[in-house]
């Protein structure tokens, strides 16, 4: 039985990592992915991972040299934060396309300026059209889970290509939680070693990355969009497996006390377990509100998206990033287009809170709530609303 | 001091040269190119137990045109600043997997290659960390003085007055007003086992320089002058004489780093001026009497400075025997 142990919730990232047998971790120090890499260099150190750790010189080099890796047919981690996913932005985009399935979790945190080291989601979302599956974690538990699925997913033949594990910096990364940690034994039985289909090696050349003159570059853009949408498949089955091994299931939208709600409340990341206290207040007080989230965010689920929503009356998305000058956040705007044309949608509201650590507290749930059901009556609200914002 | 040379080296010699190609017939690049002519060279010299990670650059795009591939031996390409950071990650992936027993115990020579924008500009960081790094690969700058992919831009590879698309003559400009970027020594100054630079014009040394390059354990660093008459405003036919005459005007010296020991490995009796090799292109065409003689001032000065750091290493190894004795 796997043991259930107070840890760290970077640290567990690391022992996820330590336990699906990495042969190559690349990355670069930066706050608050920190601990991450610090605790896989200590494991290396001390033997008890065998692999190559690869202390680079910045993160563009980071993400360079787990392509190399994985081009080379080796199980390739990393973690990065803000700063670092942006500087690495170029070579993001060019993981998946040289079908190269690396894993790496983003803790999230604010991009500048003013320069920030606290959470937001303001970093992944200017990745979210990079083309890696991405996933939401809620708890440390989840981080650790969702670890281990990352590579089963992203090594599966249908699939090969990049996940991005995203965890909130500090609020979840710097946390110490009861996880259930399983073993590299445990995990061997749901992940196999990775058994890569092409690789850089002298007994049979290939080319990796050529020109992609215009009668063929559109191609191979379908064809990384085809295989991204493809990988839900895959990626629903591998929470199935999980879930009948270790007996924690996943799916790709969450939903908490929705039946007969008014209002949903739609977050994503570890502020989802004080929305659910937000929940739990305001049923008690007799209000008709349910919750729901994302944990899939690429590929979008919108089949299952559009499941969820039937019969809700208004969501209220909470965002924790502006995309500027396109009056709202990134996820609100998503959710918008998912529902364009869709039979019966519910009325949407865009918030934006919990910006550069920032805390968004079970009130400002509680007022976001109340602000939805009074424009969900009225039939008509703002474009959006800035939640906790001192104008003076 | 230890030479990192290893005991197994022997010289390709004019009747021993390697038959085997990397890159295949009928790629897309100039006629004249003296870069393709350079890393076809070096590429013969590694034989072909070798995987290449490549810089966006003219190699790139003349050799990678999909559906199309002129490469025999594995190769890749990712960006334009990391082909340094590719390679090391390869090296340190099969690292892994051999120490695992998931890969067959066996050397592969990883090379990495660049041109001078991707090695002295954008790609010098990544250059540094990979070498710093140790990892065992050769790091191969195919320098054309300039971004000639792009359409001729300077870069910091390009030579005192030469004109580019980005630094022409003018009323106010001599063309580039900056001295050309030093960058074998940069390399040199990591503490590498090995520095060359080579010419296609000396197409044995530059071999044996490839081939030891290779050969050697740790990182290894290759500056290749590889003219580009498209971009020099040179004849086609004249690739091979510009880099000879580079070599015997020492405005493109040829020597190694060996361990940190510097060693000339042509030594120019009586160098040419270098206005011999300057009126051959086009891209000096405008520069006047002045100027010329301020960059044969420069060039006497740094291949003085050169033969001096060459000759201090000489001395110190008598004064060792000495001690010894």
């Amino acid at each position: 039985m796997p043991k259930r142990v107070g840890i760290e919730v970077s640290l567990a990232a690391s022992e996820a990592a330590c336990a699906a047998d990495v042969d190559v971790i690349a990355a670069d120090p930066v706050t608050p992915q920190t601990h991450i890499v610090e605790h896989l260099s200590e494991l290396v150190a001390d033997g008890e991972l065998d692999a190559e750790f690869m202390p680079v010189e910045s993160e563009h080099s980071a993400m360079s040299a787990c392509i190399g890796a994985a081009a080379a047919g080796a199980r390739t981690f990393t973690a990065t934060s803000a700063p670092g996913l942006a500087l690495m932005h170029e070579i993001v985009f060019i993981a998946p396309s040289l079908r190269t399935p690396i894993v790496m979790v983003v803790a999230n945190r604010a991009l500048s300026g003013p320069i920030s080291i606290w959470n937001d989601h303001s970093d992944i979302m200017a990745e979210r059209d990079c083309g890696w599956i991405q996933t939401f974690a809620e708890n440390g538990q989840e981080v650790f889970d969702l670890i281990i699925h990352a590579f089963r997913v992203a090594e599966d033949p249908e699939v090969l290509l990049p996940v991005i594990v995203n965890m909130d910096g500090f609020t979840l990364s710097h946390v110490i939680e009861p996880i259930e940690m399983l073993s590299a034994s445990e995990v061997s039985e749901y992940l196999k070693p990775y058994n890569p289909q092409m690789v850089l090696d002298p007994r049979e050349p290939i080319t990796m990355g050529p020109v992609g003159v215009p009668e063929m570059y559109t191609e191979a853009r379908y064809q990384a969009e085809s295989v991204l949408n493809g990988s839900k498949k895959v990626i629903v089955k591998a929470w199935k497996e999980f879930a009948k091994l270790y007996g924690r299931s996943y799916k790709p939208i969450e939903t908490y006390r929705t039946e007969g709600a008014e209002v949903v409340l739609m977050t994503m990341g570890s502020v989802t377990e004080t929305a659910m206290t937000a929940v739990d207040r305001m049923r008690e007080k007799g209000i008709e509100v349910g919750l729901m989230r994302f944990r899939l965010w690429r590929p979008f689920p919108v089949q299952e998206f559009r499941r969820a929503v039937k019969g809700i009356k208004a969501l209220a998305v909470v965002d924790r990033a502006i995309s500027f000058g396109a009056q709202g956040g990134p996820v609100c705007s998503k959710v918008k287009s998912a529902l364009y044309g869709a039979p019966d949608q519910p009325q949407v509201f865009g918030f934006i809170s919990g910006l550069g650590g920032r805390d968004i507290t079970v009130e400002m749930f509680e007022e976001i709530v109340k602000k939805a059901i009074r424009y969900a009556t009225k039939g008509k609200g703002p474009m959006y609303e800035l939640i906790g914002v001192r104008e003076r | 001091m230890m030479d990192a040379t290893p005991r197994d080296f022997k010289k390709f010699t004019r009747k021993s040269l390697p038959r085997v190609e990397a890159l295949a017939q009928g790629h897309r690049a100039c006629q004249g190119c003296g870069e393709i002519l350079a890393l076809r060279m070096a590429l013969k010299a590694m034989g072909k137990n070798i995987i290449v990670a490549s810089a966006t650059g003219c190699m790139e795009i003349v050799t990678s045109s999909y559906p199309q591939t002129a490469w025999e031996v594995p190769w890749i390409h990712v960006a334009f600043e990391n082909a340094a950071a590719v390679a090391s990650g390869i090296e340190a992936g099969r690292k892994a997997l051999m120490r695992k027993g998931r890969l067959r115990k066996q050397r592969t020579t990883i090379v990495a290659m660049a041109g001078d924008g991707g090695t002295a500009d954008i790609g010098i960081q990544a250059l540094s960390g990979a070498l710093e790094r140790g990892h065992d690969f050769v790091y191969i700058c195919l320098d054309n003085e300039a971004y000639m992919n792009t359409g001729i831009q300077r870069s910091s590879a390009t030579p005192y007055g030469a004109m580019t698309t980005t630094s022409p003559p003018g009323k106010l400009s001599i063309g580039q007003h900056t001295w050309k970027k030093n960058v074998p020594a940069i390399a040199a100054a990591h503490g590498i086992p090995y520095v060359a630079t080579a010419s296609p014009a000396y197409y044995l040394d530059l071999m044996n320089k490839a081939k030891k390059a290779a050969m050697i354990k740790g990182p290894a660093y290759l500056h290749l002058y590889s003219p580009c008459p498209t971009g020099w405003r040179l004849a086609p036919e004249r690739a091979v004489e510009i880099s000879r005459l580079a070599v015997r005007t020492n405005i493109f010296p040829l020597y190694e780093v060996v361990d940190g020991q510097y060693i000339l490995t042509k030594k120019i009796k009586k160098p040419k001026p270098v206005e011999e090799y300057l009126k051959l292109q086009g891209r000096f065409r405008h520069l006047d009497k002045k100027t010329i003689q301020e960059i044969q001032d420069r060039v006497d000065r740094e291949y003085e400075a050169l033969v001096q750091k060459a000759a201090v290493a000489e001395a110190e190894e008598e004064s060792t025997e000495e001690a010894e004795k």
